[in-house]
């Protein structure tokens, strides 16, 4: 029993360290000078860490206008998606309607459709409505997600139907059975919806990269890897352009994890 | 009608409204765009749009490039799917033995990779596998191995970019797998151990048979994923070198974005969406068969 425990924590640890061995070495590069990433014999941490990178990054790359355009898309796709893709999923649970069980099994055969298949005739749609190189270019598409209408009807068909009866008895309308009864029962799924929004609008590449032309409007994947092309040597910098990207995502998930693998399990149970 | 239907017609109306216009008809568009020949002088003018029926997929078929492109992503994805479930399992398996300390603590470091930036963490690895500074490299002369041109060579490039997926990914499945093993109950243990099974024996037996439905899931979300392959490359390699590492996606962004050639990039999508579609319904006839 002992030896087992000594393996089984020299492995776990083992793939811990090389794990996290990329991140941490991203972290402690970016803090290096010009260069002594690339030393021999290697630095695994600077021998005077400096916030050289960071400075040039915001001063002269001006890498805050990509953080501003990935914090508004995110932070809207977000707020946008938690209401639309809840009004969609409360109804799918709760509402009777006509079809509802048809219509949703044949939203859910959206979900083996690879997003690409639509991008060419999404982009032209986009052009024809102006929205080419705008922020709602890249929000209007994320607003409504199969996967989170999925999530919150799953969640709300734990609802008892008897409160919501009491509602209607009290005389409150559809809507504000929605907004002031059902919405704060689902803080907790809310909660995962809008975390798994913000981060893969945060993450996304693809569609930013198509549907944003100009460089002002990029969010920070775009700007990292349009700045990657000029300043291919410039390792550290790179690094510290790589911190700014992956922190906020990383820091949203140390302290909110609980919600994100709550979401994981829905979707894999029952998807 | 009732007014609980009209009820629902409203509340269901901006989300259908979303998905319909940017999804559906796009999905449906991009098949249409297919068999026309879409490309700059159209966006100029839709008076140069002309329909070639299956022309655009005849030309698509005949390109060695294409063929390049299919091969690299199904490599990817044939080469990179089982070794990515294989890390899941292992790692799921050693965080959720009962001599493990600190579970969450592992989980977390292990499920890190998931959550970053792919663009970010991608740039990260190509400094990693440079072939002169890289610490790979630098990892090799410490223990006498050459020099490896890890991105570079065309018999390293996409190993090298499937390693770099099995550390991205990994942490995903192994979540997945631990809900799995948890959910076995713990009395087939013991009965299989009252018999004199060893530890071998009881994972052959019990916990993998058991893991059979979370098996199909995860295989077929890594496969959906992995035949999508497009960042990756464009990051690290730009689908070099000689277009080893080219994907399909790739191809279809370079045709269609790049030189504006839509209809046959529509087409390039629509064979990437039979083949995805192909790789579900294969994974899910083999569970079914082993059941």
């Amino acid at each position: 029993m002992k030896r087992d425990s000594i393996i089984v924590h020299a492995l776990l640890i083992i793939g811990g360290v090389l794990t996290l061995f990329p991140l941490f070495w991203m972290v402690s590069a970016s803090f290096m000078t010009r260069g002594e990433s690339t030393m021999w014999p290697p630095h695994i941490v600077p021998h005077a860490a400096t916030l050289v990178q960071y400075r040039e990054l915001f001063v002269h790359l001006k890498i805050g206008r990509a953080f501003f355009s990935s914090t508004f898309i995110a932070v809207v796709t977000t707020l946008g998606s938690l209401i639309i893709n809840s009004m969609a999923g409360y109804a799918f649970a709760k509402m009777r309607f006509g079809g509802r069980q048809r219509m949703f099994g044949w939203l859910l055969t959206a979900l083996i459709i690879p997003p690409q298949v639509g991008m060419l005739p999404l982009f032209l749609i986009m052009k024809s409505l102006h929205l080419v190189n705008t922020y709602w270019g890249v929000i209007i598409p994320s607003l409504a997600s199969v996967f989170g209408i999925f999530l919150i009807r799953q969640f709300m068909l734990s609802v008892p139907q008897e409160l919501l009866e009491a509602a209607r008895i009290d005389g409150a309308g559809e809507w504000r059975i929605y907004w002031s009864v059902v919405m704060p029962l689902a803080r907790p799924i809310l909660a995962t919806l809008a975390i798994f929004t913000f981060m893969t609008t945060w993450n996304d590449f693809m569609w930013p990269l198509i549907i944003l032309s100009s460089d002002a409007r990029y969010t920070l994947p775009v700007t990292i890897a349009s700045l990657s092309a000029e300043h291919a040597v410039d390792v550290e910098l790179m690094m510290a352009g790589s911190v700014v990207t992956v922190l906020p995502v990383l820091l949203l998930f140390l302290f909110l994890q609980r919600y994100y693998i709550a979401g994981l399990m829905v979707g894999s149970v029952k998807g | 009608m009732k007014p609980e239907a009209r009820a629902a017609a409203l509340f269901l109306t901006p989300a259908m409204a979303v998905l319909i216009i940017f999804f559906f008809i796009p999905v449906i568009a991009g098949f249409a765009l297919s068999v026309t020949d879409f490309d700059l002088y159209s966006i100029g003018d839709i008076h140069n749009l002309r329909f070639v029926a299956l022309h655009n997929y005849a030309a698509v078929l005949r390109n060695g490039v294409f063929w390049q492109a299919f091969f690299n992503t199904l490599y990817f994805a044939v080469v990179g799917g089982p070794l990515t479930v294989a890390a899941s399992l292992a790692a799921s398996l050693l965080v959720n033995a009962k001599a493990t300390r600190w579970k969450p603590f592992f989980r977390t470091v292990y499920f890190a990779p998931v959550v970053t930036t792919l663009v970010a963490v991608a740039m990260v690895f190509r400094f990693l596998y440079h072939p002169r500074f890289g610490l790979i490299n630098r990892m090799f002369d410490a223990v006498g191995l050459p020099h490896v041109d890890w991105l570079g060579d065309p018999r390293f490039a996409m190993p090298a970019i499937v390693l770099f997926a099995v550390w991205k990914n990994f942490g995903y499945n192994m979540i997945i797998f631990i809900a799995g093993l948890q959910n076995i109950p713990e009395e087939l243990y013991e009965a299989a151990r009252i018999d004199g099974a060893g530890e071998w024996r009881q994972f052959r037996h019990i916990t993998l048979p058991m893991l059979g439905p979370t098996f199909l899931f995860v295989g077929v979300v890594t496969a959906i994923g992995y035949l999508q392959l497009f960042a990756e490359p464009y990051v690290m390699t730009h689908g070099g070198p000689v277009n080893k590492t080219l994907s399909a996606v790739m191809l279809m962004y370079q045709q269609g974005f790049k030189w504006w050639r839509m209809g046959y990039a529509a087409a390039i999508a629509f064979l990437l969406f039979l083949v995805i579609g192909a790789a579900t319904v294969v994974q899910m006839r083999l569970q079914e068969r082993r059941q």
